[in-house]
């Protein structure tokens, strides 16, 4: 188990002090291109009118995700118990297939290269990346 | 044999006109060992890989970077047969470089959030799919030889 270290929260943190105001616009952004880039993810919203980058739904969605992640960064010393009802909320009501969860961190980091990208340094990627893994981590805790 | 759309065609040549080869490669290179440190098992003779600064200022991670945006350009190049075009790189990486397929995977997801890095908001949604498709079908061609 690969488990954020001392450095790798505080840089977290750090990182995510500067970039929180945008965090609807990074939601938004990081769930359009799943959609785009990974179309098997739209079966999960089949419920949408539109699943369009920058569409209601999707800004809507990408703010509500991007909520999560900051209750992540605020609960960043212990995930498994700080995220309980929303992997409760993952493995019992939307089952979302934990593969995915990779997939949308993957596309969050794209994003953060976009919109900060003399902030967005290999440290701050390898930290970040850790940290979604984590997420990803806790958010499947209660699957089986 | 893979099928490109016009769009996808287009995108694809233009991200590598546009990008700096010497900058992505090395950058794309030295974020995978920084990030994925389990893949500097390949690079033992790289010299000093022992934190983020000296990786990416070592200049064999330049170098090697090189190699492999010259590799990616022949690919570039060799679109609607790619998987022919990369037999004896295939073979390379299996037999003798014996590098796990599951590593090229991190390279790509590196080399596309560099190049997302220097293209901006240019790098549209549309285009990352048709860069990521690229990168599938090189990376499946470079999985071809392993047996």
């Amino acid at each position: 188990k690969m488990s954020l270290s001392a450095k790798d929260k505080a840089t977290v943190k750090a990182f995510w002090a500067k970039i929180s105001s945008s965090g609807e616009a990074i939601g938004a952004d990081a769930l359009s291109r799943m959609l785009v880039v990974y179309p098997q993810t739209k079966t999960y919203f089949s419920h949408w009118k539109d699943m369009s980058p920058g569409s209601a739904p999707v800004k809507k969605h990408g703010a509500t995700v991007m909520g999560g992640v900051a209750e992540a960064v605020a609960k960043i010393d212990d995930l498994t118990s700080g995220l309980l009802s929303l992997s409760e909320l993952h493995a019992f009501t939307l089952r979302v297939d934990p593969a995915n969860f990779k997939i949308l961190s993957h596309n969050i980091l794209v994003v953060l290269a976009i919109m900060f990208p003399t902030d967005f340094t290999p440290e701050v990627h390898v930290a970040m990346d850790k940290f979604l893994a984590a997420v990803a981590r806790a958010l499947s805790e209660k699957y089986r | 044999m893979v099928k490109w759309s016009d769009f996808e065609r287009a995108a694809i040549q233009d991200i590598f006109s546009k990008i700096d080869y010497d900058v992505v490669g090395s950058a794309a290179l030295s974020r995978c060992l920084i990030v994925y440190p389990w893949t500097q098992r390949y690079f033992g003779s790289f010299g000093n890989l022992y934190n983020a600064a000296a990786i990416t200022s070592n200049p064999k991670v330049a170098a090697h970077g090189k190699v492999i945006m010259a590799g990616l350009e022949k690919a570039l190049k060799n679109m609607d047969d790619i998987k022919t075009t990369y037999k004896d790189l295939s073979v390379l990486h299996s037999e003798k470089l014996q590098v796990d397929p599951d590593n090229f995977n991190l390279l790509g997801d590196c080399l596309t959030i560099v190049v997302a890095g220097q293209l901006g908001a240019a790098f549209t949604p549309e285009v990352q799919g048709a860069f990521q498709k690229f990168l599938a079908v090189v990376v499946a061609s470079l999985r071809k030889q392993y047996h």
